[in-house]
């Protein structure tokens, strides 16, 4: 190292010989290049970058050059150590990018791997089709009414016209409440909701009510004796059949999709008179599109208006009823309805949340 | 009812036979419901009539085996192996011979069997496919055949058999009669009325008869015929068409009732005369009274029960069954034929009461045509004339009067209003003439053209105007009815309570449990296992008189037992960690039942007498109950997974309250079936609302269910609705998080000191949370330390930690207060 004071040629200061910068340069860029990671080139660094690299050495010289050479050695050393720099901060960049990706791959997992920590849990699927059924008729200006599964003999039979003694009422299968004789029974079809509505709400009314029944067929591939039914009733005036059909018409839609239609056969049902069975065209039917027996319909018999308090010369109105059970077991291909019953997580699951 | 098609278009003109298919859709499209057509056979091959010539027993069988020579056709004669013993030689059977193919591709050839070589088959009417006897081979009455005849064409087995299933309001549809008539209007077609013959006058009566009841009997009619030969067999076209409709022969007077109740409608039933002692009288059973039936069983009669009896006793339990000691018996030959119209109503109460049902019963609580009585008897005389050498005695007994249909009348537009279709003038009155109505029409004073109908007096069903719309409505077809969907007033959509209550179907299933619908019948013994003492109110359930399993009998008052029984099914087939859960109502008896009253139905009931009603009902809420066991969280390959246990049931119980926007709160307690020390009442306010926790081990065990199964059950009506509208006001300034632990005595519940200290903190409290539960030495026996994080902030103003030490400090003093809560130090 030179003093201040020491006469000498200036173009004997050989770190600032453009030479030399240059072979600085070059070592620095070497240096960097060679740093494999950003730890080495952090090690790296202070050689070519710090306060006693060569390049910052050489600027301690430029103050002992004369006035004149000052400038051109200045900027020498500046272009110089900008290389430097440059060197450093394209292979920081580089090296940085690469540490992020090794990180991110040392990262990865295999996201395949089964995260089924908390059981899934569902809804069966009764449940949620006797929604789906209600929201569809919810959207129709309709309401859901409901009753009681225990039932006075008189809402479940007297007041839908059966007979004390009549055939109908034993073809209901009917479960009876102790004490003999205690005109209590389960019901046996949702109907006596009809009666419950139409001595509870104001005219006009449009309700459906899902819910579940009870006759006394032992349990099989295709009946059980604890069932759900959803049952319509609309009375208003001027209702005619053709409205019923209309309605049973767009509740078949939303079921089974836009090419569903309905056809009614003449039936019996007390509390239905005319009545029909209903028969609904599912597209979807095992075997090739056809007819599926649904369930039953009919004009609200005037006996039953009567019984009611409504006068059957001013209203008149029609009702439906269909088995949940049923039409779950033919929209969904389910071979036996025993699933339905017996509660076997593995038959529910499958239906989620919704279905 | 079973029918053959060759009976049914016997009273039928047709240009061109429709073939069963037609007739099946035509019944469907006027609401007869067709529920089989069974063509007969397919029979091929060489099936002939034989004589039964040489008959050897074999005796060395353990059952009997005939081998049988039988002519089978001129100087043909085939050695046949039979295992049935009801012929004779020289009766005449079917042989079917190698090479005929019966019903079920079922080809005869000549085999070798029970060490002869048999050259065919004697049949039995089921192997021909004529009807489902198999009691026996069919053997045809002498004279039917000669040997060799083809047998195809002489029982007629190119035939094909309806079986219908007539809704119960129509009577008259039980008999080829009523069929017949209803394809008549169903295809236009003219119809020969068997039922509307003449009948000859008759000189005073056959035999005296008092009718005491005219309730129970509104007609009685009967007729004598003597002299009837014993063994006449019934012929053959008869017999087959008995069989084809499923009735076995049994005689010649029995078959002739049978015939005629399917031809005409009108039951019948044969006395043997000789048998009766004195007049006939039609009353009601006095208490104590017993008649042995046809059946041989000794029945016990009921003062409701309507009998026949004579000088000897009851001898006929009316419309249901006869008596067997004026049975038609082998050597009957003076025979009594009775025809009445019996109460349909008694009728149906008797065929219950003693589990009787019969064919004759099914048409009398279906209602038979009033006018019919001295038709079908008619009948009936004239074939056992005709086939079993009978004379008929001049006299014919009618006693009682006749229930005819009364007139209905409404608007002629009555239809076209009901069905919403404009129909062609003249429809209403021409399909009310069709099914045999007297129709007149009118101008009310109003102007109004009004239709009136005498209804025939085989439709005791058509007696208000809606049933006369019905008619008109199925005939013009269901099918011309147009769709048009009703403009339905503007609905309120659901209910609170019904959305809330989906809330919480949906919230348990999102989760992690699993709806089931198990059926409400329980075992009563199953409060047994759940250790509830005798007077517990759950025990009090209301029984099913005649349940499907005899053991369970009773109502479910829990959801519980059911659940558990279901948990039970799915361990048994496997499952390990199972979360179920299940919504429905439960059936609780009221402290004091009242009896239901008794109630009409020409009005409507009074808002007292509706209250009466549903005050003789039981309660039946709506409760949600649920099951764990096993692993809450699975185990895997990240780790263990975590036991079901106290909590979760706890937790799924708030869940519920959560989801129906009510906070409940939890207080110990001790009820069966759970843990005494892991129970949890669930509370809405001070009101209890259901229960969670651990099973009682003694239950677990009694049970057979795994350790640790945990429960809970709520009665979701019991959780009120409450109006929750929250109106939160969000800080944006910073927190202060303090955090505090308290050692006071392992007694006092969690929940209280949690309540005391949130109270406390006063409204600079944001949040409390206690993370941790210590004890052990540090704090000393009996005591437990809890450690809460405390969150404090203020709504307008960053909050110093000052002011949060001193709101800190106010909550622990509060707890010291209540609950002598120490700082931990």
């Amino acid at each position: 190292m030179s003093g201040a004071n020491d006469p000498y040629d200036p173009k004997e200061v050989a770190a600032l010989s453009p030479e030399n910068l240059d072979a600085a340069v070059q070592k620095a860029r070497e240096a960097f290049a060679a740093a494999i990671d950003l730890d080495a080139l952090a090690a790296a660094k202070p050689g070519h970058l710090g306060d006693r690299s060569p390049v910052l050495l050489a600027r301690r010289e430029i103050g002992a050059l004369p006035p004149k050479a000052k400038a051109e050695a200045g900027k020498r050393v500046n272009e110089a150590q900008s290389a430097v720099k440059t060197a450093f901060d394209e292979r920081f960049a580089v090296l940085q990018v690469e540490r992020d990706e090794r990180v991110l791959r040392e990262e990865s997992v295999d996201v395949s791997l089964p995260w089924d920590r908390t059981p899934r849990g569902a809804r069966h699927p009764i449940t949620t089709l006797a929604e789906r059924i209600g929201d569809v008729f919810v959207a129709m200006g309709y309401e859901i009414a409901e009753g009681p599964e225990l039932e006075t003999e008189w809402f479940n039979f007297d007041a839908l016209n059966f007979g004390k003694d009549h055939p109908a009422r034993s073809m209901q299968d009917t479960f009876y409440i102790a004490p003999e004789n205690s005109s209590l029974v389960l019901r046996t079809h949702t109907s006596p909701v009809q009666a419950r509505t139409l001595l509870d709400r104001e005219l006009p009314v449009y309700v459906v009510c899902p819910g579940r029944t009870f006759r006394t067929d032992e349990l099989d591939a295709t009946h059980t004796p604890v069932f759900h039914q959803v049952e319509g009733l609309a009375v208003d005036k001027g209702l005619t059949m053709a409205h019923l059909k209309g309605t049973l018409d767009a509740f078949a839609r939303a079921m089974f999709g836009e090419n569903s239609t309905t056809r009614l056969r003449p039936s019996f049902f007390p509390f239905t008179e005319p009545s029909a069975e209903v028969d609904v065209w599912f597209p979807e039917k095992k075997g090739g599109a056809g007819w599926v027996e649904w369930g039953g319909c009919g004009m609200v018999n005037p006996n039953v208006l009567r019984a009611c308090g409504v006068d059957p010369d001013v209203y008149s109105g029609f009702a439906f009823g269909m088995g949940l059970e049923r039409t779950l077991q033919f929209r969904n291909g389910l071979p036996d309805m025993r699933d339905m019953v017996e509660g076997d997580v593995r038959f529910t699951q499958p239906f989620g949340t919704e279905a | 009812m079973r029918i053959p098609v060759s009976w049914l278009v016997e009273h039928l003109e047709f240009d061109e036979t429709p073939t069963p298919e037609q007739l099946s859709d035509a019944f469907t499209r006027i609401g007869i419901e067709v529920e089989e057509v069974t063509p007969l056979g397919p029979v091929t091959g060489p099936i002939v009539a034989g004589r039964v010539m040489e008959i050897e027993e074999l005796a060395e069988f353990k059952k009997p085996i005939r081998y049988v020579k039988v002519e089978v056709g001129p100087d043909q004669v085939n050695n046949v192996i039979c295992g049935a013993t009801n012929f004779v030689e020289g009766d005449t059977v079917v042989v079917a011979l190698p090479g005929a193919v019966l019903p079920g591709d079922f080809t005869i050839t000549a085999r070798k069997t029970y060490g002869r070589t048999s050259e065919g088959m004697i049949c039995a009417a089921d192997e021909l496919g004529i009807g489902d006897d198999h009691s026996g081979i069919l053997v045809l009455p002498s004279g039917t055949a000669q040997p060799g005849d083809d047998a195809i064409e002489l029982l007629d087995l190119t035939d094909t058999v309806i079986e219908v299933a007539p809704t119960p309001d129509r009577g008259y549809a039980f008999s080829v009669r009523g069929l017949a008539r209803e394809i008549a209007c169903a295809l236009e077609t003219p119809f020969g009325d068997p039922g509307g013959a003449e009948i000859p006058e008759a000189e005073g009566e056959v035999w005296p008869v008092h009718i005491e009841d005219r309730t129970g009997c509104s007609r009685f009619v009967a007729r004598r015929v003597t002299g009837v030969d014993p063994t006449a067999p019934t012929p053959w076209w008869m017999r087959r068409r008995l069989m084809l409709a499923g009735i076995r022969s049994i005689s010649l007077p029995v078959d002739i009732t049978n015939y005629v109740m399917l031809e005409l409608g009108q039951p019948l039933h044969a006395f043997d005369a000789a048998a009766l002692q004195g007049g006939l009288v039609v009353r009601r059973a006095t208490a104590g009274e017993k008649l042995t039936t046809l059946d041989d069983t000794v029945r016990e009669l009921d003062p409701d029960d309507i009998v026949i009896s004579d000088d000897s006793g009851v001898v006929s339990l009316a419309g249901v069954m006869g008596g067997a000691s004026t049975e038609v018996r082998d050597e009957s030959s003076d025979i009594l034929l009775e025809a009445a119209n019996w109460d349909p109503a008694s009728i149906a109460r008797t065929v219950r009461r003693h589990k009787l049902p019969s064919e004759a019963a099914k048409r009398f609580e279906r209602t038979v045509d009033p006018a019919l009585a001295p038709v079908a008897l008619e009948r009936a005389a004239k074939l056992l004339n005709h086939y079993g050498d009978g004379s008929i005695k001049p006299g014919r007994t009618d006693v009682g009067v006749p229930e005819l249909p009364l007139p209905v009348s409404m608007p002629i537009d009555l239809p076209d209003r009901v069905a919403g279709v404009r129909y062609a003038r003249g429809v209403t009155a021409r399909r009310l003439g069709q099914i045999g109505c007297q129709v007149a029409v009118t101008t009310s004073d109003d102007g109004q053209t009004i239709v009136t109908a005498v209804p025939p007096t085989w439709r005791a069903d058509l007696v208000q105007p809606a049933d006369l719309v019905e008619e008109v409505l199925r005939l013009e077809g269901y099918d011309t009815i147009p769709s048009v969907l009703p403009p339905a007033p503007p609905g309120r959509g659901l209910s609170e309570q019904q959305r809330r209550r989906r809330t919480v179907w949906r919230a348990l299933a999102e989760n992690g449990f699993i709806e089931v619908k198990p059926f409400p019948f329980i075992n009563p013994a199953v409060f047994d296992a759940f250790g509830l003492s005798a007077d517990d109110v759950r025990r009090n359930a209301v029984g099913v008189l005649n349940p499907l399993e005899a053991d369970k009998n009773v109502l479910a008052t829990t959801l519980l037992p059911a659940l558990l029984e279901t948990l039970l099914r799915n361990l048994a087939r496997g499952a390990k960690d199972v979360a179920l859960y299940n919504i429905a109502q439960v059936t609780l008896p009221r402290t004091q039942q009242i009896p239901v009253p008794a109630l009409g139905v020409d009005r409507a009931p009074t808002k007292a007498e509706i209250a009466s009603l549903e005050a003789a009902l039981p309660v039946q809420p709506l409760h949600v109950a649920g099951v764990l066991t096993g692993h809450r969280e699975l185990a895997g390959w990240w780790g263990k997974g975590r036991q079901a246990d106290w909590a979760d049931a706890v937790e799924a119980a708030r869940l519920v309250g959560q989801a129906y926007g009510v906070t409940l709160r939890v207080v110990a307690s001790d009820l069966l079936p759970w843990h005494p020390g892991r129970c949890a009442e669930l509370r809405v306010g001070d009101w209890p609302v259901g229960h969670a926790g651990e099973l009682h081990p003694k239950v677990v065990e009694a049970l057979g269910l795994p350790k640790r199964t945990v429960a809970f059950e709520l009665d979701l009506d019991a959780l009120p609705l409450d109006d929750h509208r929250p109106a939160p006001t969000v800080s944006a300034y910073p927190p202060v998080l303090l955090d505090v632990a308290l050692v006071v005595d392992a007694s006092v519940p969690v929940a209280s000191v949690s309540e005391v200290l949130g109270g406390g903190a006063g409204e600079l409290l944001e949040d409390i949370r206690l993370f941790d539960v210590y004890t052990g030495e540090q704090v000393g026996d009996g005591k437990r330390s809890l450690a809460y994080s405390l969150r404090f902030r203020a709504p307008d103003r960053t909050l110093t930690v000052e002011e949060a030490t001193v709101a800190r400090d106010a909550a622990v003093a509060a707890a010291a207060e209540a609950f002598g809560a120490a700082l931990r130090s």
